[in-house]
């Protein structure tokens, strides 16, 4: 790996490369029958790992979910609910 | 738009932040009120740490880390130099509370005085969390930190907050504001009025820290919220001097806010009472400030 | 045009030439001088620049490193304590790569509290990765100045210039201040190699772990050695420019064909030590000007016909040695050189020629 002048960082975001899972001891199930795309989730998710695209929430990116819970915990219609990470 | 705010991201996921970090939430959001235009100022600590490891980096708008306490004077350099180039970029410092009411006070003093122009955003966590939660002058009264323990003789932190909007204030700045990060909307738009605003604007957005607090990390939301409306943690604006409170209508009992979180764990009844009589006592200046419209 | 003017007020008129565009000051004694020139030839309109009235040197040369990272040409300088209370940032600028010129009017750390030259303040930030120039005379601080930035923005590290506190910055001698245009062929306009921009977002400052920490302490080493040979290069292009140099840019000597002896030592003293050399006849005189990086092959080859050689250090490493003789010292090691050392001129104690004549004749140790 190229190491820049003075430890810049040229590749804003990069951060995506790195994925969480491993740090997660829950995991959020996301029901989008009880979901009324009300977007709370997606507002109080630290990191980002919700998505709203063309007013459609979908499912949490496993990728990046910590297991917070904040989601499970601002939902007002029981749509996600917690397991625990295996 | 979602919800009435910019669906851009700004902070990239995969930051090392710890699940349900307050401050991973909060600028998430003061981000996306500043916009693409904008130009970051990190002092040391958590964010700083956990939002750029080499060669990762979260940021995707310019970032620059200097020190722990000069995260105002780096800003008026950048300011300075934008300036004479005739270029314009919103300016955002970002510093926790430690790296604001003690350290970084003399910079961001000497940066108001001047007149520079860039937003100031301290994260509100009441203490040095990124060393392993010690006490800082934003310490809530009777908090266990790691250097101010609950002890037999002495009983957590025994010093009141440092009040720091209010010394912003005596700066005759524009816009100071306080917000909590349980309200992304209403930090939006006091973002985007701090940045809007001539001179250095200071907004102090609580955020709480599930390490450092003592709380499990899904009640991050459910704290700062009950910190508000508890009126632990007032929420007001001062516009050229002049206060707007934020009024809380049915005020929940600050013993479950205390009761929630390991920090205030030892609290017995009689600081519990100390801690309600000093809480309306500020609210009751508040209020006056608030009646009176007279000028800070 | 030659004038006469102060050191001060030559360093400004330096600064006047090289289209700085932010300046951050506060000041310090005897430093004051430089930030007040400056300000005047703001309000008189000399100068476009943005100058920012900081609340310590910690902040000025925090605001210096903002914008410096903004990709544009700054200057400051401070003193001594101010220099102490800055340290942190003169490790970060330096790591951060940026080319930012610092002028230090040396001054003694206290305490005791004295006001006066003695080069404590700056020896004491070697380890800092700025390049490093001691300068003789008014006419050489206008000169390196100007040189510092040709320099700094070549490799990418910040320069401190230094200037004898009160021996040097407040004296009064013929400077000629160079044409604009002239300064501007030498030193063209700064476009920085990265910079804080909205359309390149970059992120400066990150942290770096174990892994790839090393690397970039070496990087700064590998640019702070490389700067040798562009050093001599611009002290070259200089004296074919503008007809004047610096022994090579990193060492001057005086005196010093066919003999046996010489003074070694830096900034203003080096004056007196030419005056006694002249005198004597005996020994010449090395003048390192360039402390950081510290120019070993050349100094060996300098030294190869000397027999005796006097170190004068106007600095003091409480618990060891002046830092001028640890480092000339560990160079010549191997070589058959008589070698003493002497502790002179602390807190601006005034070395007269009877003092140095004590240097040839005594065995080493303080000149009190």
């Amino acid at each position: 790996m190229e190491l820049k002048i003075g430890a810049i960082i040229e590749n804003p975001g990069n951060s995506l490369k790195n994925k969480r899972a491993g740090w997660r001891s829950f995991r959020p199930i996301w029901d989008n029958k009880k979901c009324t795309q009300c977007g709370l989730c997606w507002m109080y998710c630290p990191d980002n790992a919700i998505y709203i695209k063309d007013k459609k929430r979908s499912k949490t990116n496993l990728d990046y979910c910590k297991g917070c819970c904040i989601c499970a915990s601002v939902c007002k219609f029981n749509a996600i609910q917690i397991v625990k990470e295996k | 738009m979602i919800l009435g705010l910019n669906e851009k991201e700004y902070f990239a996921s995969g930051h090392r932040a710890c699940p349900g970090c307050g401050q991973a939430l909060a600028v998430r959001h003061v981000l996306k009120a500043a916009g693409d235009n904008t130009i970051i100022v990190n002092a040391t600590g958590c964010l700083e740490v956990f939002s750029t490891p080499y060669p990762e980096t979260s940021w995707k708008l310019p970032y620059i880390h200097v020190a722990f306490e000069n995260a105002a004077a780096v800003a008026s350099g950048i300011y300075r130099a934008l300036k004479i180039q005739n270029k314009k970029s919103n300016i955002l410092a970002l510093a926790g509370d430690g790296g604001t009411f003690d350290i970084g006070l003399q910079a961001l003093s000497g940066a108001i005085e001047r007149k520079e122009k860039f937003t100031y955003v301290c994260f509100d966590n009441s203490a040095y969390m990124n060393t392993g939660v010690q006490r800082s002058s934003a310490t809530e009264k009777y908090m266990e930190t790691s250097t101010t323990p609950y002890g037999k003789k002495i009983h957590g932190n025994l010093l009141w907050k440092k009040p720091m909007p209010f010394i912003i204030a005596a700066h005759n700045v524009n816009y100071v504001a306080t917000a909590s990060v349980s309200e992304p909307i209403d930090i939006n738009n006091k973002i985007k009025k701090a940045l809007n605003s001539e001179g250095v604007s200071y907004v102090q957005i609580l955020s709480p820290c599930p390490l450092g607090w003592k709380y499990e990390s899904s009640k991050t939301i459910e704290i700062a919220k009950l910190a508000v409306e508890t009126k632990f943690y007032p929420i007001f604006e001062i516009e050229n001097g002049v206060l707007k409170l934020k009024n809380i209508e049915n005020p929940k009992d600050v013993k479950t806010f205390l009761a929630m979180q390991g920090r205030f764990k030892h609290v017995n009844s009689n600081e519990v009472e100390e801690i309600k009589r000093y809480i309306n006592e500020q609210w009751n200046r508040l209020l006056e400030l608030d009646k009176s419209k007279a000028k800070l | 045009m030659k004038k006469i003017i102060e050191c001060s007020t030559a360093i400004a008129e330096a600064v006047k030439l090289c289209n700085i565009k932010v300046i951050p000051i506060y000041p310090i004694t005897p430093q004051t001088h430089i930030p007040e020139e400056i300000a005047k030839f703001v309000n008189d309109d000399e100068m476009n620049v943005e100058l920012i009235y900081a609340e310590s040197e910690h902040s000025m040369l925090s605001a210096a490193i903002g914008a410096s990272a903004t990709g544009v040409r700054v200057f400051t300088a401070t003193s001594s304590q101010g220099l102490a209370y800055t340290f942190e940032n003169l490790f970060i600028a330096s790591g951060l790569r940026l080319p930012i010129v610092m002028v230090n009017v040396n001054r003694a750390l206290s305490s005791p509290l004295n006001i006066w030259c003695d080069h404590s303040d700056s020896i004491s930030a070697r380890d800092s990765g700025w390049l490093q120039f001691y300068v003789e005379s008014s006419q050489e601080a206008f000169d390196t100045v100007i040189q510092a930035y040709k320099i700094a923005e070549q490799i990418n590290l910040p320069v401190i210039v230094c200037v004898d506190g009160f021996t040097l910055s407040h004296v009064y001698e013929p400077v000629e201040i160079l044409e604009k245009n002239k300064v501007n062929s030498f030193l063209p306009e700064y476009k920085a190699k990265f910079k804080l921009d909205v359309n390149k977002p970059i992120t400066i400052g990150a942290v770096v772990d174990q892994s790839k920490f090393m690397q970039f302490k070496k990087q700064q080493q590998d640019a702070m050695l490389d700067s040798i040979k562009i050093i001599k290069k611009v002290n070259i292009e200089f004296k074919n420019k503008f007809k004047r140099s610096y022994g090579n840019g990193l060492i001057e000597t005086y005196n010093l064909k066919n003999k046996k002896k010489a003074i070694i030592a830096m900034g203003s003293i080096c004056g007196t030590i030419r005056v006694l050399s002249g005198k004597l006849k005996n020994f010449g005189l090395i003048k390192i000007r360039c402390f950081r990086p510290f120019p070993k092959q050349e100094l060996i080859n300098i030294c190869k016909n000397l027999k005796e050689l006097i170190i004068i250090d106007k600095n003091i490493s409480i618990g060891n040695e002046g830092a001028l003789a640890s480092e000339v010292k560990s160079v010549l090691f191997n070589k058959k050189i008589k070698i003493k050392s002497f502790i002179m001129g602390l807190g601006g104690k005034d070395v007269t020629l009877k003092d140095l004549e004590k240097t040839l004749k005594n065995k080493e140790g303080w000149i009190l």
